[in-house]
């Protein structure tokens, strides 16, 4: 056993996740737009067209719609395809495809056809970039049945979690947080590593109230968490590291444990996947809340431009005051 | 350019006059309330059998739009017994058993041409020979899916023939509010792909353009753009009066070209086809259907079928669901 680990970014573990699933299954071919020669806009599969060859890894036209269109029929040929979305505010180019082909197909046709696709698009805000680069659609596409939906927070979990994903037979959106793409680096095992869809991650343990949250607002919410210890609140955070499946063990562990509960996303607060969570809360262990629980969201307007951009997005300081009015009754 | 002979003509008139007859029989059922919304064949049989029986069934992929299923009889009985249960609108109607290389019917317009491309793309990078062809309408031909989907086949030159059966109308919207285009195979040109229109009531001509799209596709030459050029003798489906809006004389003229009244003529005049013929053709399709319906209604329903086949095991909370729903069937029962 091999318990060597090195520290790499999350998209230097996405990459090496690629490289070695690739040389594992011949079966998987990877399309989208410049991944091919520029190995990406973020290089996240830099390397692979020179290792694996142009009929593996091909730069598609512009057209993502006929990118994950196809993924559907090379599924249905028995590949495997690991689509890239340039950005995640592209995919509304394809959503009739995401939402009403892929994620039906196996209900659809009673299992006559598999679609084992695997959806890549970083998301995210935080960094400036034009309209529709920094969307969270992720509660969108929860509304839709038949996608999974995961979003590492860790370039361990990248890896663990984007190897789970192109195994599973199932199709996933792998939804990777664009402003920690180089920032957040951790210890990431150089073996084969494996990180089950569906379970939450408890990356900080506490007593008196749980910061839920996934990807990058989990980095967030961690350093508040950590914060608010000196503070002598201690607080747990959990990063649900998939919203379908949905860890509803764990989120029901921690809240009934903690009795108070901050929910933390980047996307607007009407409709978004916090208030899941809250319904979530509310079925399983309502009796056990000491507060109300709280959100903390993007506002509801589309994602702003640049300069409004830190208004925008929920930050350390706003997470930080919604723990501290949910302990105001303790 | 190869032309059906006798016997595949024989066989393809056998199959146009079953898709007529069934087409009639399925409308009599959703008027009785039997079955659900069905879109009718009438007018389509010579575009869709001709094309059809230019393909190789061991190795070629049809995906349908969703008027096709009574004309791909050439595909074996298993598409009608489906395409029965999906009419009753039960689960099994959408899985038409491998290895037939048929897709169930798809509602979304145009959105099975991408999936036709991917499929016949990933066919070639693993080498296996067939080809992949995929029917859709005039209407369809303005969604984006066409576009995109034409456009990437035309560069990675997948082995896929694009099937536009020209009917004239998408509902009540006939074609010159569809496009200012010349014809629907002229949009090949932007695809950099080949464009052919061809008259869709012979099923001769249909035959010979999609054995020539085969050929093109099968030696590594890329897709082709067939327009089969037909007249929607019917209703759009079962929930449409076309009377508000088809001209009664060119539905007479169209009827003039009925393609099935015109083969019938042709082949009698041959010596190829007879009454005789043509009342048994009629009777076995009739008991076929019958047979199919009778088995489809018999089919049984599991509660179980609401969540089975969305993903390959429930998640947590599809499970609670799951059992929540066989909970309340059973109270309801008790």
């Amino acid at each position: 056993m091999n318990n060597k680990a090195s520290e790499l970014s999350i998209l230097e573990a996405i990459n090496e996740t690629l490289h070695s699933e690739m040389e594992r299954d011949e079966r998987i071919v990877i399309l989208g737009e410049d991944v091919g020669r520029n190995g990406g806009v973020f290089r996240a599969t830099e390397g692979l067209i020179e290792k694996f060859g142009e009929n593996r890894v091909v730069d598609t036209p512009i057209s993502e719609a006929a990118i994950v269109g196809s993924a559907v029929g090379l599924a249905m040929a028995g590949l495997v395809p690991v689509v890239e979305i340039q950005f995640l505010g592209f995919s509304y180019q394809a959503m009739h495809q995401i939402a009403g082909q892929i994620a039906r197909l196996r209900y659809r046709t009673q299992s006559r056809f598999e679609p084992q696709i695997t959806i890549r698009a970083p998301f995210g805000g935080g960094v400036r970039t034009p309209e529709l680069h920094s969307d969270s659609l992720e509660a969108q596409f929860a509304n839709i049945p038949g996608l999974k939906i995961v979003l590492p927070s860790t370039a361990s979990d990248a890896k663990g979690l984007l190897t789970s994903a192109i195994r599973d037979p199932d199709p996933v959106l792998f939804l990777e947080p664009l402003r920690g793409y180089r920032g957040i680096r951790d210890l990431v095992p150089d073996e084969e590593h494996i990180v089950p869809l569906g379970k939450a991650n408890l990356i900080k343990k506490g007593d008196d109230v749980v910061i839920i949250s996934w990807s990058y607002q989990v980095e967030l919410s961690r350093r508040v968490a950590e914060s608010l210890e000196e503070n002598g609140i201690s607080t747990a955070v959990l990063d649900l590291r998939s919203i379908v499946p949905l860890d509803v063990e764990a989120i029901t562990q921690i809240v009934t444990h903690c009795g108070r509960a901050v929910v933390v996303q980047e996307a607007p607060e009407t409709g978004g996947f916090a208030s899941e969570i809250i319904a979530t809360i509310n079925d399983e262990c309502f009796w056990s809340l000491e507060a109300p629980v709280a959100r903390v969201s993007g506002f509801d307007v589309p994602y702003p431009v640049g300069m409004l951009e830190n208004l925008y997005v929920p930050d350390e300081a706003r997470i930080r005051s919604a723990v501290l009015k949910t302990m105001e009754n303790d | 350019m190869p032309k059906p002979n006798d016997k595949q003509l024989q066989m393809i008139l056998e199959d146009m006059v079953v898709a007529r007859t069934q087409a009639g029989r399925l409308w009599n059922l959703q008027r009785q309330g039997q079955i659900g919304t069905i879109a009718p064949i009438d007018g389509h049989e010579a575009a869709i059998v001709g094309a059809v029986h230019a393909l190789e069934t061991e190795s070629d992929w049809v995906l349908p739009q969703y008027r096709e299923p009574l004309g791909l009889r050439k595909y074996g009985p298993e598409v009608l017994d489906t395409f029965m249960l999906y009419n009753l609108g039960h689960p099994a109607g959408g899985h038409i058993p491998a290895p037939i290389k048929v897709a169930p019917s798809q509602i979304s317009l145009a959105a099975s041409i991408p999936h036709a491309v991917g499929l016949a793309w990933g066919m070639s990078l693993k080498d296996e020979p067939g080809v992949v062809l995929v029917f859709f309408g005039d209407g369809a031909s303005s969604e984006g899916d066409f576009y995109e989907a034409g456009n990437l086949a035309g560069v990675i030159k997948a082995p896929v023939i694009f099937l536009c059966i020209n009917n004239q109308w998408a509902i009540s919207t006939p074609t010159h509010l569809q496009t200012a285009a010349d014809s629907f195979s002229s949009k090949s040109e932007a695809f950099g792909i080949p464009g052919i229109t061809v008259d869709g009531n012979n099923p001769s001509t249909v035959y010979e353009a999609v054995s020539d799209a085969r050929n093109r596709a099968m030696t590594g030459k890329g897709p082709t753009l067939i327009e089969a050029t037909v007249y929607r003798l019917g209703a759009h489906t079962t929930a449409d009066d076309p009377t508000r809006y088809v001209p009664s004389e060119d539905l007479s003229a169209a009827q003039e070209n009925d393609p099935v009244h015109t083969l019938i003529k042709d082949l009698k005049n041959r010596n190829l086809w007879s009454d005789a013929k043509q009342k048994e053709v009629e009777t076995v399709a009739l008991e076929r259907m019958d047979d199919a319906f009778e088995k489809a209604k018999n089919t049984p329903l599991s509660i179980n079928s609401l969540m089975d086949h969305c993903f390959v095991s429930d998640t947590p909370r599809q499970a609670r669901q799951r059992a929540f729903l066989i909970d309340s069937m059973e109270k309801i029962n008790e």
